[in-house]
């Protein structure tokens, strides 16, 4: 595993349950604002990380034969912190066929499916579903490629809970192959019969809100978010944050349950840990998977622990926002490069006591602090693992 | 623009009048003038026997055609990064899911949901060959085929990685919105290109509006409207061992012209 050149991350944003936006995430985060609340979606008896507003904010008329929750969110998320000009603006700077476009979902649009298939008419998609443009996994790819015009490569990423990490290192790859001069990477999913009926079918959802690694935990609260970023050669910007490494695995365990040991998640972040040239004792912040499953947080305490001196600060902020599927990767990613812009490290929100298998690293208060090194990890389904590695820009 | 080159170390297909490359080639090369008679589905040896009865068709096919692959390209399935395409999905486990939850959600199984993740196949692949390396699944509408390859050989430039491109049949209300009529599979390993190369490949991504295959002979009646058949004339230039720069689309306005020679 060779060093790879680092990327500048030149714009980033999120939108997710506990605020709309840069500021507003970091907000929350510091003043332990969380945006879980009891589920007013369905009928299920759980908390959820719900968007507030997505239903009283439909896409542009131009944009109607696209519409459903995920991309009203992917939209709105577009909109936070000038992404959505910013990204523009790469777009005229390096021309539409030089700037990438990769995105992660889980579920896409398979609400709006949903929607049809409660609404079908004598068998059939109704006259209105049937033109919508929402029912295959790359929707959100096509829905952002129209809405921005960008026209270089373009690919949606759909490992469950690891794709919008993995769009650093697909990018990654397109940039230093010299494909791309830019790439737009994000990630959105959206609260659906789906993911919330089929993660209880899995008895993994709790009836309170998560507390991830604590010793009581009891499952996770789903939850949705739109984030995105963007990625240009480390000369458009010194001082921005950088991407210096990412690592993808697999388990090769079980479609829904982690390697007992965690040797998948190991893998990963040692490759990410490779690629950027980096010791386990220079990371300062981990932003955990952390889901709050039994499962989960035990192997990924168990890694941290054995894996990391006490000095790196770890954290899963899943309290704030629910799990977020296939948008977590970019929203942790978000938190990550929070945490090096602004030196806020988070805890672990509605935590009381942690589990046995934690190490000194896995904080439940917040912490404020130089954070010049950050990883997030992404854990997902079919056991489909991505570590990233951050690091602080240049000084000024 | 800059090129990739790359090369192709093993082929792998499925479909129901393909059951394997030997005949899919004696088919493309026109030694074969009818198609078999259909296979019902394929039973990939590599995967346990009751995951060989159970697996839904998505994940069977997907993995047949990888396991025909690795075979001809002599490589350990274990040891390659792998890239799994599909426009669609398990379109049988999506139709399941969207009429039992509009029918009584309560009754949804937890095995055909974990079933509906895009993933699915790569991780039944990664399960059933112990591999541990770098797994993915994408997507890109009907450009699947040309944006997927591009992913892949990102990977195989520096060592050798293997793509699945796949896709099933709708079923269901499903059909009215997705056209897709047949299962087809393809499968390359996708290796460093070396002077040793028998089967060069140099890809190049361009503007404009690929031509769907007009080649009547490729584009028969069981793969249309599948997006992996995106794929049918590389394939065929890879029977005849002819050399051709053929075009796929990557995207709107997006073309990947791909070079093979041997």
């Amino acid at each position: 595993m060779s060093r790879i050149p680092p990327l500048a991350i030149t714009a980033f944003t999120a939108t997710c349950a506990a605020g709309r936006g840069r500021d507003a995430l970091a907000a929350a985060l510091a003043s332990r604002t969380g945006g879980l609340r009891q589920n007013d979606f369905n009928e299920l008896p759980c908390w959820i990380g719900r968007v507030a507003g997505i239903g009283q904010a439909p896409l542009p008329a131009a944009w109607r034969a696209w519409e459903s929750r995920n991309h009203r969110l992917a939209w709105l998320g577009l909109q936070q912190d000038g992404f959505h000009e910013q990204a523009l603006a790469a777009i005229e700077r390096y021309g539409a066929s030089r700037v990438a476009l990769i995105v992660g979902t889980s579920t896409s649009s398979i609400g709006e499916t949903e929607r049809a298939y409660r609404e079908l008419d004598d068998g059939h998609f109704n006259a209105e579903q049937r033109q919508r443009r929402g029912h295959a996994a790359h929707a959100l790819g096509a829905f952002v490629q129209q809405a921005l015009a960008v026209r270089g490569p373009c690919l949606t990423i759909a490992t469950a809970c690891s794709s919008s990490a993995k769009v650093f290192a697909s990018a990654e790859r397109l940039l230093h192959a010299g494909i791309a001069d830019a790439a737009i990477v994000g990630g959105v999913d959206t609260l659906c019969g789906s993911v919330l009926y089929g993660f209880n079918s899995l008895e993994l959802v709790s009836s309170e809100p998560c507390r991830p690694f604590d010793v009581q935990r009891s499952g996770l609260s789903l939850g949705e978010a739109a984030g995105f970023a963007l990625l240009e050669n480390i000369h458009a910007d010194k001082s921005a944050p950088r991407l210096i490494g990412y690592g993808e695995s697999a388990d090769a365990h079980h479609m829904s349950a982690p390697h007992p040991q965690g040797l998948g998640a190991e893998r990963a972040l040692r490759d990410a840990l490779e690629r950027a040239g980096l010791e386990p004792h220079e990371v300062d912040y981990i932003n955990l998977h952390g889901t709050a499953s039994r499962q989960n947080d035990e192997v990924e305490a168990m890694l941290i622990a054995r894996a990391f001196p006490a000095t790196t600060l770890a954290s899963s902020t899943k309290g704030w926002t629910g799990h977020t599927l296939g948008a977590a990767g970019i929203v942790e990613a978000n938190i990550a490069l929070l945490a090096l812009e602004r030196g806020l490290v988070p805890g672990t929100l509605n935590t009381q006591t942690l589990d046995p298998a934690c190490g000194p690293q896995i904080q439940i208060d917040n912490r404020e602090g130089n954070v010049r090194i950050a990883l997030s990890n992404s854990f997902g389904f079919g056991g489909n693992n991505c570590c990233l590695a951050f690091a602080a820009g240049a000084a000024a | 623009m800059n090129s990739l080159a790359i090369s192709v170390a093993g082929i792998g297909v499925w479909s129901p009048q393909w059951p394997n490359w030997d005949v899919a080639q004696a088919m493309l090369c026109g030694k074969v003038e009818t198609a078999a008679e259909p296979a019902p589905r394929p039973a990939p040896t590599l995967l346990p026997p009751a995951e060989r009865r159970r697996a839904p068709e998505a994940v069977l096919i997907a993995v047949e055609a990888a396991q025909q692959a690795c075979a001809m390209a002599l490589r350990e399935p274990r040891e390659l990064a792998h890239v799994f395409a599909s426009a669609y999905g398990d379109l049988v486990v999506n139709d399941y899911l969207c009429a039992t939850l509009a029918r009584a959600p309560g009754e949804l199984s937890p095995t055909r949901f974990h079933n509906s993740v895009h993933n699915a196949p790569a991780g039944y692949w990664a399960i059933a060959t112990g591999c541990m390396r770098s797994s993915t699944a994408v997507s890109a509408g009907d450009s699947t085929f040309g944006a997927a390859l591009l992913e892949a050989a990102l990977m195989a430039r520096n060592e050798a990685a293997l793509l699945v491109v796949s896709d099933v049949a709708a079923v269901g209300p499903l059909q009215d919105v997705i056209a897709c009529r047949h299962g087809f599979a393809v499968a390359f390993v996708l290796a460093p290109e070396t002077a040793h190369s028998s089967s060069g490949l140099r890809l190049r991504l361009c503007g404009g509006t690929a031509p769907l295959a007009q080649d009547a002979s490729l584009l028969q009646a069981n793969h249309r409207g599948n997006p992996a058949a995106a794929s049918l004339p590389l394939l065929a230039a890879l029977a005849r061992r002819q050399a051709a720069t053929l075009r796929a689309s990557a995207g709107p306005e997006l073309t990947l012209e791909m070079e093979i020679s041997f």
